[in-house]
């Protein structure tokens, strides 16, 4: 299913922890409901934000992988 | 979650503050006390220049013997190798790290004895860190889930 975000985040190039510190901070400015793309380069991205949205309860709406790009569905709660 | 940052070369500086930043990013509530050579981390001249040493550093990627190492500008070499790694990986240098902990709210506690021993003053640290002591720390790592000395 294809979500419509609010926000696109590109982490492209940046290596653990940039890409869960700058989701935080784009994540801290949604309103509750509200979805976030994040695109990743680092391969350690999708084991850490399924971490990350475990512990804060944000949503993983969706993952896709495109090449060397890990792409994340993110709804702020 | 509690950590205890205690060394000062850049290569020791990371893995407090990866950890403390990541850990506010993911909710936890953070304190770092910075004590012994770990306070530079919080030096507002010298953590930007914080160095790696080529001596007795075993696990370096290019194997260095100690009497090499002992030459004047190996440790320059050092640093300026692991920078430029760090820089290639896409991983945020001290500076950075340092400035998400701050804006996220992590509680930095500067030891106040050990700044007492290597002479460094209050506006010689960073903006945002408070200074306490032992009692200051454990009281708040007694209620912590993540304890970590590093």
């Amino acid at each position: 299913m294809a979500y419509e975000p609010n926000e696109v985040l590109d982490c492209s190039g940046m290596s653990c922890p940039m890409p869960i510190l700058k989701t935080k901070k784009a994540v801290d400015k949604l309103e509750p409901g509200q979805i976030l793309k994040m695109i990743a380069t680092d391969p350690g991205s999708k084991p850490d934000m399924e971490a990350w949205s475990k512990k804060t309860g944000h949503k993983l709406l969706e993952y896709q992988q495109d090449g060397d790009k890990h792409i994340f569905f993110i709804e702020k709660v | 979650m509690a950590l205890i940052a205690a060394n000062g070369g850049l290569d020791a500086a990371y893995p407090p503050l990866i950890l403390a930043s990541t850990g506010v990013a993911m909710d936890f509530e953070v304190a770092v006390f910075f004590t012994f050579y770990g306070l530079y981390i919080l030096h507002k001249e010298r953590m930007p220049n914080l160095r790696v040493s080529a001596i007795g550093n075993p696990a370096m990627p290019i194997a260095i013997p100690s009497i090499v190492g002992m030459l004047p500008g190996m440790s320059s070499m050092a640093t300026s190798m692991m920078k430029n790694w760090m820089a290639k990986a896409g991983t945020a240098t001290i500076p950075q790290l340092l400035e998400s902990c701050v804006e996220f709210g992590v509680r930095l506690i500067a030891c106040q004895m050990t700044m007492d021993v290597l002479g460094i003053k209050r506006e010689q640290l960073i903006d945002g860190v408070e200074i306490g002591g032992a009692a200051t720390f454990l009281e708040y790592a007694a209620d912590a889930d993540i304890t970590l000395y590093m």
